[in-house]
């Protein structure tokens, strides 16, 4: 466009040797997610958290309080040597108790974003490779999901089908998979007129055949991108609908209906609430870094 | 004014017509940083402009005319660009040496720009009208004879004079409706149209000087005749001077009346059209000419200039076009030959130019 | 642009069908007994069979729908078994104070935040790209009803400046009912010092709800303004001697924003959906609260009827946002 000194550099440029072209440009974003400190920075918070969700149990210093156990005579106690958190109303140990949290809220995301992506991607796969009435249908079935904000939907649900977990993670996942739906939706159209498919289709394969082992491991990176970036806003709503008394059942500890049972008890016994807040805070964070960064690396184009 | 006046009359006879330059380009130089390092894309530029002359700027993508035209309206971002030695001179004034306050007032009011794209350079989301009127405005607001007020106008005033101005100055670039067209976006006229529109907004501050880049560049062969001769027609009506650049010697032919190339940030030759497209004397313009096919052309028989532009970061001491010369000689690689006249006011940079043949 | 206003009003009817026949959907989707559930758990045998008359659930699905569409249609959404009153009361009682707190969430969000983006943009050096980038990412990443609490702390029981939560203390009479919106009523009465007092109570909320969008709409502003800034038009303008103050708050600022715009709308879901957050964190009576108390008690009916009136301000926000950028860019009228 305007002769800013763009122009003057490509007659200097040289041309690279052809490597393989998908190769070169995973490195390339490999490279820039390393250049990145904070796409590093995310996934150092999440390897930990990670570690922690899946080793919390066994490294709290008191994991008898997740399991519900109480200790009355150490109720209230600020952050000390003993209890880097402190303890809470009932006496257990705020560290063990967000340790123990950390499981349930972040397996809980990875469920709701697994479920979602799955549903999803199926849904998308069929509408966009049949087109027509079915696309219309499924696409309309997935705006739905559009007329109600997300957090309303999954509380309106989970009301509906009861406490629990395993409830509160499908009424999350209901208001997550129109998103994978359109995006894959979107991908395999694109895909449908490609070659390689008018070929499968010439040696006699079925559409789901075509689909699955064809179009979908092609379009796997843009919905692995999405899975990344929605994993921190699962965790949120997770622990937003635990808030509100949603979804876990005491004594089971999760990080949003320990910071409501704290609010009553500010600002006293502030530690009760901070902790618990901060690492939801942390672990959203973290994931949202991570998320951020492999968008980078897989889709430079959409970087803002 | 102008303190260099070029020769002298003689006593008692009248001055010679167009005596001084409106614009004076002196050495210009300007450096680019850009990845590899600072490249040097503008070496030595001279070009003299006077009322009433069209100048066509030609020289192939990257010689450095749209960053010439840039420059004289001050628009070349500092950094990543770098002036070095050089002036440009316009009415008096080094406009090299004036701040941005000081240059601001000159734009669209004394020195109008035209740009290539009319599609991108016309704002989507605004009615010409008010594009138009905005620009009068400014004007107005340093010489407000431009809207015909007194100077104690009300604002209000200043909008309706304004908007009368835009609506005749579309009249004259043959928009028709005129005045309803003035409540019009941008996508509701076709490209052509909108370049005139560009034009209407280029002189509705009634410049003196006038610089075009490219103006015809992105449109139809029929709608670039029309838009040419509008611009000849304004040209003469308020006796502009033109620094049309272009990299279509046709579009030269047609519409100036002098001509200067470019080649690798510095003019290699310039003179009156008629002289230097019928006698081209710098190799560069020769073969130029000679690659334009014409009825005479033989089948394959197109020649092309062998070689590449040169590497402006590094770029070659002496003559920057020797190393693709037929006629480079030692002497070419020595310092960067100077414009000299070879018949009147047809000059050339060169240490062997051609015959008048 | 009349047409244009039209065609946008007849597309969300059968948007809104869609959210009566989702919201219906939810209803039945019950385990178990859906009669005991909507009677409650402490209903008789005799109440019990009652709703079941009521709901006509041996008839065929279909009907049953229309059965539910007339009854909405006629303010029927059923009864509150904790406030022992219709939900649509209910609803008309607190959806006042749900649109006070969403408006002035989304009024800070876009009068601070697109004006702070447009800035940034134009000033690149003084706001990298990683400061804003990281700043908008732990916006978003902070949990509204923690952000709620840790103001709470810091401005209620610490410093004291702002009351802990509710919308307006008990012991003053609130200003006369014309909008239901406690501002804007005190402002129509006159009443400066109950207009502060709103206010003061409003503070908090709106900011715990609207840091989030607040950042992204910062952040999108100032990557539009950025590359408007590239555009060929605004080196024109340049050229053609237009004032910079000129460009950048008329012509830029229009340009940017038309890109914003779309995310604005994105983020009204967003609000909605946090009213049930940060209502509840600060006590604050809205259609937010009311579900939450219902979901806790176990009171299904009020939940879908918030659903259905959230619902239902969604659409029409959207469509406000849709006609909205049919006004800034006229292009999209056309088409």
């Amino acid at each position: 466009m305007r002769p800013d000194g763009a122009g003057i550099s490509a007659a200097a440029a040289v041309s690279a040797p052809r490597l393989d072209a998908r190769r070169e440009a995973w490195r390339r974003g490999v490279y820039r997610f390393r250049q990145s400190r904070m796409s590093m920075a995310g996934l150092v918070i999440v390897v930990l958290l990670v570690l922690l969700a899946l080793l919390g149990p066994s490294l709290a210093p008191h994991p008898e309080h997740i399991a519900g156990g109480v200790s009355t005579a150490e109720r209230f106690k600020a952050p000390s040597a003993q209890h880097w958190f402190g303890t809470n109303e009932m006496g257990q140990d705020v560290l063990s108790l967000v340790l123990g949290g950390a499981r349930v809220s972040i397996l809980a995301g990875l469920a709701v974003v697994l479920l979602g992506a799955l549903a999803g991607t199926v849904v998308g796969a069929v509408a966009g490779y049949a087109g027509g009435w079915t696309d219309e249908l499924l696409m309309r079935l997935s705006d739905l999901k559009l007329t109600v904000p997300g957090l309303i939907l999954a509380m309106a649900v989970a009301a509906a089908l009861g406490p629990g977990i395993v409830n509160m993670v499908f009424a999350i996942a209901l208001s997550w998979w129109p998103g994978y739906a359109r995006l894959v939706r979107g991908e395999v159209m694109a895909r449908k007129q490609e070659l390689y498919v008018t070929a499968a289709r010439a040696v006699g394969a079925g559409p789901g055949r075509i689909v699955f082992r064809h179009i979908l491991p092609n379009v796997m990176t843009p919905v692995i991108v999405k899975m990344s970036l929605d994993m921190g806003f699962a965790i949120l709503t997770v622990a937003s609908l635990g808030f509100i008394g949603i979804g876990v059942r005491p004594p089971t500890p999760e990080w949003g209906s320990l910071l409501s049972v704290a609010r009553g008890y500010m600002p006293d016994y502030w530690w009760t609430a901070i902790f618990p807040g901060a690492a939801i805070l942390l672990a959203v964070f973290g994931f949202n870094l991570l998320g951020d960064g492999l968008r980078d690396v897989f889709d430079p184009r959409s970087r803002r | 004014m102008d303190a260099a006046a070029p020769a002298p009359a003689s006593p008692g006879a009248p001055p010679a017509p167009a005596a001084e330059p409106l614009l004076h380009i002196d050495g210009l130089h300007l450096w680019m940083r850009s990845f590899e390092g600072e490249a040097h894309v503008l070496a030595g530029v001279d070009l003299r402009l006077a009322r009433g002359e069209v100048w066509g700027l030609v020289g192939e993508t990257g010689c450095g005319k749209s960053l010439t035209g840039l420059s004289v309206s001050r628009l070349v971002a500092t950094p990543p660009g770098r002036y070095g030695q050089g002036r440009i001179v316009f009415d008096g004034q080094d406009l090299l040496r004036l701040d941005e306050a000081q240059v601001r007032p000159l734009r669209g009011r004394r020195i109008g720009m035209i740009f290539q794209d009319p599609t991108t350079n016309l704002n989507p989301l605004f009615r010409v009208g008010d594009q138009l009127v905005d620009v009068a405005l400014a004007a107005g607001a340093h010489s407000p004879q431009i809207l015909g007020l007194a100077p104690g106008a009300s604002g209000a005033q200043r909008r309706a004079a304004a908007r009368e101005l835009a609506a005749r100055m579309l009249e004259r670039v043959r928009i028709p409706d005129a005045r309803a067209r003035l409540d019009d976006h941008p996508h509701q006229f076709s490209g052509g149209m909108r370049q005139r529109v560009l034009i209407a907004m280029a002189l509705i501050g009634r410049p003196d000087l006038l610089i075009a880049d490219e103006p015809t560049t992105a449109l139809d062969v029929s709608v670039q005749a029309q838009v040419l001769a509008l611009l000849k027609e304004m040209v003469a009506e308020y006796r502009m001077a033109v620094l049309l650049i272009t990299h279509n010697l046709g579009v030269v032919a047609q519409t100036c009346s002098h001509v200067a190339v470019m080649y690798a940030g510095a003019i290699v030759e310039r003179g009156p059209v008629r002289a230097v497209l019928a006698a081209p004397r710098h190799p560069y313009t020769r073969a130029l000419l000679k690659a334009l096919p014409t009825r005479a052309t033989p089948r394959g028989g197109l020649e092309g200039i062998p070689g590449v532009v040169p590497d402006l970061v590094h770029p070659p001491v002496g003559c920057r076009f020797a190393p693709r010369c037929a006629r480079a000689g030692a002497a070419c690689l020595g310092a960067a030959p100077a414009l000299a006249a070879v018949a009147g006011a047809h000059e050339v940079a060169c240490v062997h130019p051609h015959g008048p043949d | 642009m009349l047409r244009f206003l039209l065609r946008r009003l007849l597309l969300t009817v059968p948007v809104l069908f869609g959210l009566t026949a989702l919201v219906f959907a939810i209803a039945r989707l019950l385990p178990g007994d859906p009669v005991a559930l909507a009677a409650g758990p402490n209903a008789t045998p005799a109440e019990i069979a009652a709703y079941a008359k009521e709901f006509g659930l041996d008839r065929p699905l279909l009907t049953q729908y229309f059965d539910y569409l007339g009854n909405l249609l006629h303010g029927d959404f059923g009864m509150s078994l904790y406030t022992r009153r219709p939900v649509v009361e209910d609803l008309a009682a607190y959806l006042p104070a749900t649109l006070e707190l969403v408006f002035a969430a989304m009024a800070l969000a876009m009068f601070v935040g697109i004006p702070l983006g447009l800035w940034a943009g134009v000033r690149r050096d003084a706001w990298p790209d990683v400061v804003s980038r990281t700043l908008a990412l732990g916006a978003i990443s902070m949990p509204r009803f923690f952000l709620g609490l840790l103001l709470q702390l810091a401005f209620a029981m610490a410093l004291g400046w702002l009351p802990l939560g509710g919308r307006y203390p008990i012991t003053l009479d609130p200003p006369a009912l014309v909008t239901g919106l406690l501002t804007v009523d005190a402002l129509l009465a006159g009443d400066l010092e109950a207009f502060a007092t709103a206010c003061r109570h409003l503070a908090m909320p709106a900011l715990a709800m609207s840091l989030s969008p607040l950042a992204t709409l910062m952040r999108m502003m100032r990557a539009s303004t950025i590359e408007v800034l590239q555009q060929d038009y605004v080196q024109t303008e340049r050229a053609l001697g237009l004032p910079r103050r000129l460009i950048v708050l008329k012509y830029v600022a229009r340009n940017a924003i038309s890109a914003t715009l779309t995310v604005t709308g994105l983020y009204f879901g967003w609000l909605l959906g946090g009213t049930v957050l940060v209502e509840t964190v600060f006590d604050w009576p809205g259609l937010g609260l009311y579900a939450t108390k219902s979901v806790v008690t176990q009171d299904f009916m009020p939940v879908i009827g918030v659903t259905l009136v959230i619902g239902t301000l969604f659409v029409a926000a959207n469509l406000v946002i849709d006609l909205l950028y049919g006004w800034v860019d006229p292009r999209v009228r056309q088409g």
